[in-house]
């Protein structure tokens, strides 16, 4: 596999292709959504018409919602795109730690907020089985904002200790082996986790916060609150997963690693040490990444990060995997793309849309969009 | 792995279009005495320049040596002339033909074919099969011919023709007694003969070997030396990396000294074995 | 060592070709190891057993029982040919060329929807055909898997392993999402005459051997099962069981028609050029061989196979829909390939019995007893109400209940705990230690006996 390494390096020529092929469809979409603004509708062909009706409020809010959703891949992504470098495989069962960190907050955020109002058991199970609904419960940032934070720290740090334990029992002995194997152990563990949660809190999609109260005038504009949280959580965690990586050692051992294994094994980086690092952090983001995906949409069903499983791929591989910047912008893009191309295509082909970028991606330009620009 | 890497393609253009002035109205009066050219070929991996500006030549029928020390580019270079390596630029004749930019398999088919320092056996297939995969020209590589069932004879009397040469093969060798082994189990030393068999299988014109001799024991160093000459004769021609200077000074008829990246020495071994250059190269080595 | 790679039936000995039944015999499959059929036959012997005695133990020995027993028996083999189909397909890009794709529910989806859009009543209740006969249906179906194999494989055999894994299971996903899509099927309908009918799936052409119950052989084959039993009519095996065993049936013939190809194919020199690709590609160049075109090929081969094999399976009970290729089937044939050791067609075989009879529907039949006999209280609707009386008073039965009550969730943890398991400690499955030595005549020394041992 050496020379793929070699190949991967220089190809400016495809890069020339896919710049120019990307400035042509995004101008392209460009003009044709100022149209929309302008109201302008020209038929071409086969009933599909340039411009169209898009009103400025409504490209708005697809564009706050893709944010939002683009902060939690991206959120998320930073843990995949951490165990991707660092360990050296894909983590299929990413997703699944979303879902931990979902059901076991929420149990948490539940438990508090309901206290005394149903028992213990159905509150701790996210409401399995019958008892009062969300909005007597009362989770949300409005009427339980303790619950709603304590929440996110049960969530976190739930999810660590399943992801250290996993990583004890199924990926330690197996630390000499390639790629491929440790994919198929986790794909393994995805399914393990998945019908474990299934098993303990039920397979119904139920609603779970409260949404009374949450939609807000900030400084004029309408907004909901629990996004607003979502935002501002998000953002302060990258933040401060920046600071981590540049600022503390160990952050500069994992970039090391990242970078290179066997070089940071022999400069004596403490790598068992490093791996359980990447876990921890990569964990408890993808744990709070599942909880305010959960706040943002308000239900939960056992296979939601399984669903959002190639979204966070896809954003990590757009990023560029082992860079944690990367999975941010990356994120923010298939998270944009999701929503945005909304006003385009119709709603049964956005998922395709992101995943399809994704693929071209990996086949054009794999070292991600924004290789060489930054590293982490 | 194969990928049309279009922009080598134009690099290697714009330097083969520079080099034509020099490199051509010798080549064209000379192909068949110098199988092998190399013209200004370079390689650099990020910042370190692993083949700098190297030329050279192989003659016909020649056991030529390709010494230098550790590092020296000897490597880099074969994978740069058998197309496991784009070279950044230069320009790699083969026969009278340009074959800088094309794919191993393109090369090895007209009849280039290499070992590779650190063995690449083929783990999991057994020796026999090492063996019986090299040979060119085998029908059953076609798919309809490997399953429809009237086609098939002809593939089953090629497959009892190959195994007869593997035999003879594996025997020259002395490691028939493996043939049944899987690739991976076998020694250092039985993974470089296995190699050196798998290229004789493939009937090159030329083989490029990289250290073959290293880990095979004396007696047997003999009489793959002495098999080596044998070829010789028959008209193939070999380029050898090796660092037993009492082999290449006794072996071969030309040595080309290559010392960090680029070709410093070329000539005779008695010439090669005076020159200031190649002792300061080899620095306290004893050449 | 040696004897390994030819302890074929006729190994060392008499050259195919002499025209004896057994040349000829050899010349079609191969050198099938004795062992191989041993174990295959001895593995299907076991486990069509153990159905049986899980049916009786649910039952007891009622007249309803072997009604009971052909029908596990149908399930058993039903599902055994289609993942044994698929396993082989998959150990032909995966464990035979190293190519790692896990998109295999997408190109079943691909072949079946190809057949049921070519050859679906155009007056279907759910979706919409060209109402073609359907063997245009099934072959354009492998041509259409197989074309969808060529535009994924051009740009996407060149990465690595891992984004090859990724990619393919994208691909798969917007199959699926596309076909899933009221708005495409809509728009395929007003212009060219035929629909996926989105999320609620299209209507299927019947089992071509459904029409075989219709003659008057037929109706002798299920006369057959009915019998006279103290003067009362009883029907041992059910007319709808026999139909729907007879497809399976057919389905096992298709199958050893599979493997009858990739074992030809493994015993060639094409398979010899597959395998180095694997091991080392820059090796299989370097011996002159374009990687690329072997590829190719052989990434298409297999997605017809697979287009096929989703036919015959989903494609063959009356209807399907998206939800059928979700990327769970995928990871099921993965096992099937894992456990059987990738690279051996034969623990393909057996690795597709194993995991469609121990892990997917032992549990179930399992479960099923233990509801039976054991005459448990009714199962509490939630983790909370079992976990409650286990906590508080040690009660363990509202707990035994509630698994049982949700055994398909505890099959899919002992999927995943299997998967680990065999990955850690038997990476080579049951069988793919083992050399199939890839060549079309037998390696040994020849005319020399094996004194070489
Ligand atoms: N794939 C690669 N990536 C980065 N650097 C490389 C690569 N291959 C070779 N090099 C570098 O290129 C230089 C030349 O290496 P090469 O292997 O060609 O030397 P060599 O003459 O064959 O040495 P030796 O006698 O030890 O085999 C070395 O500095 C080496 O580190
Ligand atoms: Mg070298």
């Amino acid at each position: 596999m050496g020379i793929v390494k070699h190949t991967i390096t220089n190809r400016p020529s495809t890069d020339a292709l896919v710049v120019g092929f990307v400035a042509v469809v995004g101008g392209a979409l460009l003009l044709d959504l100022l149209a929309r603004f302008a109201a302008i509708e020209i038929p071409l062909l086969w009933g599909i018409t340039f411009g169209g009706q898009t009103t400025l409020a409504s490209f708005a809010s697809l564009l706050w919602s893709g944010i939002v959703v683009g902060l939690i891949f991206g959120l998320a992504g930073i843990g995949l795109s951490m165990t991707y470098s660092i360990l050296n495989f894909a983590n299929f069962s990413h997703g699944d730690l979303l879902t931990t960190g979902a059901f076991t907050g929420w149990g948490a955020a539940l438990l508090v907020a309901g206290w005394g109002l149903a028992d213990v058991g159905y509150l701790l199970t996210v409401r399995a089985g019958s008892g009062p609904g969300p909005t007597e419960i009362g989770a949300s940032i409005v009427s339980a904002p303790l619950a709603v934070a304590i929440g996110a720290l049960v969530a976190a740090s739930l999810t660590v200790a399943v992801a250290l334990a996993i990583d004890r029992t199924v990926y330690k002995p197996m630390r000499d082996r390639g790629g491929i194997a440790l994919l198929i152990a986790s794909i393994g563990v995805a399914l393990i986790l998945r019908y474990v949660i299934q098993f303990i809190y039920g397979s119904r999609n139920r609603g779970i916060t409260s949404t009374e109260g949450v939609r807000r005038d900030v400084l004029g504009v309408s907004v909901n609150l629990h996004d607003l949280t979502l935002v501002i959580i998000a953002v302060s965690l990258m933040v401060a997963m920046h600071l981590l990586l540049q600022r503390t050692k160990l952050g500069k051992a994992m970039r090391a690693m990242a970078d290179n294994k066997d070089l940071a094994l022999v400069t004596g980086i403490p790598t068992e040490r490093v791996v359980q690092a990447t876990w921890v952090l990569g964990a408890g983001l993808a744990g709070i990444s599942g909880y305010l995906y959960v706040l943002e949409r308000g239900t939960a069903e056992f296979n939601i990060g399984w669903f959002l499983l190639l979204f966070i791929f896809a954003a990590v591989i757009l990023g560029g995997i082992g860079s944690i910047y990367g999975a941010i912008a990356g994120g923010l893009v298939i998270g944009l793309v999701h929503e945005v191309s909304l006003i385009w295509i119709p709603s049964d082909f956005n998922a395709a849309a992101a995943f399809a970028i994704m693929i071209l991606v990996l086949l054009y330009r794999p070292e991600g969009i924004f290789a060489g620009v930054s590293t982490a | 792995m194969s990928e049309p890497d279009i922009s080598a393609e134009e690099t290697d253009g714009r330097a083969a279009a520079t080099d034509e002035a020099n490199v051509e109205p010798e080549s064209a009066g000379a192909p068949a005495d110098t199988p092998l050219r190399v013209a200004n070929l370079r390689k650099t991996f990020g910042g370190i320049v692993a083949v700098d500006d190297a030329s050279f030549a192989v003659e016909a029928g020649s056991l030529t040596g390709l010494i230098g020390p550790n590092g020296a580019g000897k490597s880099t270079t074969f994978n740069c002339i058998t197309g496991a390596h784009k070279p950044d630029s230069g320009r790699v004749e083969f026969q009278g033909e340009r074959i800088t930019g094309l794919r191993p398999d393109q090369i090895a088919n007209r009849g280039l074919v290499r070992t590779f320092q650190i063995a690449r056996s083929l783990e999991e297939m057994t020796v026999l099969e090492n063996l019986m995969l090299a040979p060119k020209g085998q029908i059953g590589e076609t798919l309809w011919r490997s399953v429809v069932p009237g086609a098939r004879g002809k593939v089953v009397a090629q497959e009892e023709e190959l195994r007869e040469r593997v035999w003879e093969t594996l025997e020259f060798f002395e490691i028939d007694h493996l043939a049944g082994q899987t690739a991976g189990s076998l020694s250092g030393g039985q993974r470089k003969l296995l190699e050196m068999a798998r290229a004789m299988m493939t009937e090159p014109d030329m083989l490029l070997l990289d250290e073959p001799l290293a880990g095979v024991n004396p007696t047997l160093e003999h009489k793959l030396l002495a098999r080596i000459h044998d070829l010789q004769d028959e008209g193939y021609t070999f380029l050898l990396v090796e660092h037993d200077m009492d082999v290449i000074m006794q072996h071969c008829e030309r040595v080309i000294v290559m010392h960090q990246g680029s070709v410093l020495a070329e000539g005779e071994p008695s010439v090669i074995r005076n020159d200031e250059r190649v002792i300061e190269a080899y620095l306290g080595e004893d050449v | 060592m040696t004897g390994e790679s030819g302890s074929g039936p006729e190994s060392g000995g008499d050259p195919p070709g002499d025209g004896s039944i057994r040349a000829v015999f050899a010349d079609m499959f191969g050198r099938i190891e004795r062992s191989d059929v041993l174990i295959v036959a001895t593995a299907m012997v076991a486990v069509y057993t153990l159905f049986m005695i899980f049916v009786l133990l649910r039952l007891g020995i009622t007249t309803g029982t072997p009604n009971a027993i052909a029908s596990a028996w149908r399930e058993l083999t039903f599902l055994f040919a289609a993942y044994a189909m698929l396993a082989l397909a998959l150990n032909l890009h995966w464990g035979y060329t190293g190519l790692f794709n896990i998109g295999v529910a997408g190109f079943m989806a691909v072949g079946v929807y190809t057949m049921a859009l070519l050859s679906t009543s155009p007056d279907a209740v759910s979706g919409q055909g060209l109402g073609l006969p359907l063997p245009i249906g099934v072959i354009g179906g492998m041509i259409a898997a197989a074309l969808v194999g060529l535009v994924a494989a051009v740009p996407a055999l060149r990465v690595r392993a891992d984004y090859f894994a990724i990619v393919t299971l994208g691909l798969s996903e917007i199959i699926r999402l596309s076909l899933n899509s009221r708005t495409l099927s809509d728009w395929t309908r007003d212009r060219f005459g035929f629909a996926t009918g989105g999320g609620s799936g299209i209507d299927l052409p019947a089992r071509p051997t459904d029409a075989l119950f219709d003659t008057a052989a037929g109706e002798a084959l299920i006369d057959l099962f009915v019998v006279r039993i103290g003067g009362e009519e009883v029907t041992l095996v059910a007319a709808s069981v026999i139909r729907r065993f007879t497809w399976a049936l057919v389905m096992l013939g298709i199958m050893i028609g599979f493997y009858w190809l990739l074992r030809r194919i493994g015993y060639s020199p094409f398979g010899r050029v597959l395998k180095s690709i694997r091991e080392d590609e820059l090796v299989a160049q370097s011996l002159g061989k374009d990687t690329r075109i072997f590829k190719i090929k052989v990434f298409m081969l297999g997605c017809a196979l697979m287009g096929l094999g989703g036919i015959l399976w989903q494609g063959s009970q009356g209807f399907v829909s998206p939800d059928s290729f979700r990327p769970i089937v995928t990871f099921y044939v993965f096992v099937a390939v894992i456990i059987g050791g990738s690279g051996s067609n034969t623990g393909s075989v057996v690795g597709a019995l194993f995991f469609v009879s121990l892990l997917f529907l032992a549990p179930r039949r399992i479960g099923g007893i233990v509801d039976a006999r054991l005459d448990l209280i009714d199962a509490p609707g939630t983790f909370a109400g079992a976990a409650d009386p286990l906590v508080s008073v040690f009660n363990a039965e509202p707990m035994l209940a509630y698994t049982i009550d949700n055994i398909s969730a505890l099959q899919f943890i002992l999927l995943g705990i299997v998967l680990i398991l065999i990955v850690q400690n038997r990476p080579d499955g049951i069988m793919g230690h083992r050399t199939e030595t890839a060549a079309a005549v037998d390696l040994n020394r020849p005319n020399r006996g094996e004194e070489d041992e």
